[in-house]
């Protein structure tokens, strides 16, 4: 199974900054292993992030991003103590959800 | 003929200065991008897994690493990293982070020592390393905390001297030691900036920020790791992991950065 997410979410201002962090190989599919074989491309495909159950933010995600991915992103209307929750699928179907508070 | 020199001593004299221009922005750019990587290091990933495995009831024994004493007593983990290496008595040995739960992981949780040494650098998600998550977790613990390693004991002090005199012995086929690239101010590899490890300003920043999430290999790297990979690029024999030789450099290095405050798991390019 997959390694837990770090998500951090804070109120700034009108606004409220969430910060996440990934645990993902985010395998290219371009690489070559050392007997030449190419090897498989494995990444997160969907990302979605929801605030007391409502989608704040949905990604569709492609080989072009890094392995152990960080995602900050900011949206308006929510408060202290609101659940974040994260979600991903990768192209292999596997899946991982955490979540955190909004301090 | 004497026209031509002058041109190209005019040339070089036009060019020097824009050279030095060029690599400070290089260094510059690099700080910067250093900077941009810091807010969301993945070496947090390393830290919650070996916070996770520190808890964890493991081994033939089934006990939880929470009963190992790094120091400051059984299970206390806050400021254990700046103090370390160190003398412990039940080992009658100086032990550095890696040595000490490679002790607690063979005595309190039974495993055999080719078990705990077994996989001391993570390969990617197939082959992640227990060790390196641990001392991830653990030097974490010690971040703000001011660097304290004492020499009180004789060991100790045995080891700092024996640390020191490797950081100079020249040796191996390259006729190079430690100090050939850390010993000097400004040089560098490629456009990587080595500290000058002699000092104790060089010490301080550099040991302070190991463990380290290394951006090229998508990895967390130890201190342990960083002296293997020098000893290797050094085409020096492999530096065997918590051999008396790897503790007595991390204990000079880390003695030599005292009063700094910790400052890692950090991130490197």
């Amino acid at each position: 199974m997959a390694d837990p997410m770090k998500i951090r979410a804070s109120l700034v201002g009108e606004s409220t900054e969430v910060k996440v962090l990934m645990a993902h190989e985010m395998e290219s599919g371009q690489r070559k292993d050392a007997l030449g074989q190419t090897i498989p491309a494995w990444f997160i495909q969907n990302v979605t992030i929801t605030c007391n159950g409502r989608t704040v933010l949905s990604a569709q995600w492609g080989t072009a991003i890094a392995k152990n991915p960080f995602l900050s992103f900011k949206f308006k209307g929510g408060a202290k103590g609101d659940r974040i929750a994260v979600t991903w699928t990768d192209n292999r179907g596997d899946r991982r959800s955490d979540e955190a508070t909004i301090a | 003929m004497s026209v031509a020199r002058g041109l190209v001593a005019l040339i070089a004299l036009a060019l020097a200065p824009a050279a030095v221009r060029a690599q400070d922005s290089t260094a510059d750019a690099i700080a910067h991008y250093r900077a941009a990587l810091q807010d969301g290091n993945p070496a947090e990933l390393w830290e919650i897994r070996g916070a996770d495995l520190w808890r964890q009831r493991r081994g033939p024994k089934q006990v939880s690493l929470e009963a190992c004493d790094l120091g400051l007593g059984p299970g206390v983990v806050r400021g254990a990293y700046a103090r370390l290496p160190r003398y412990f008595p039940d080992a009658d040995r100086v032990l550095d982070l890696e040595a000490r739960l490679l002790w607690c992981m063979v005595r309190l949780q039974g495993y055999t020592e080719a078990d705990a040494r077994g996989n001391p650098f993570g390969e990617g998600s197939a082959r992640k390393s227990d060790l390196e998550a641990l001392t991830a977790y653990v030097s974490s613990e010690s971040r703000g905390v001011k660097m304290d390693v004492t020499l009180s004991h004789p060991q100790e002090a045995e080891a700092y001297r024996m640390g020191e005199a490797l950081f100079f012995f020249r040796a191996g086929t390259h006729d190079f030691a430690c100090a050939t690239c850390h010993g000097e101010e400004g040089k560098r590899i490629r456009l990587q900036e080595l500290p000058d490890l002699a000092t104790k300003a060089g010490a301080q920043k550099a040991y302070t920020t190991w463990p380290a999430y290394r951006v090229s290999q998508g990895e967390l790297r130890t201190f342990e790791w960083r002296l293997y990979d020098c000893f290797r690029q050094q085409r020096f024999p492999e530096l065997v992991l918590a051999s008396d030789a790897a503790i007595a450099l991390t204990m000079y290095l880390a003695r030599n950065a005292n009063g700094a405050p910790f400052d890692a798991p950090g991130i490197k390019r």
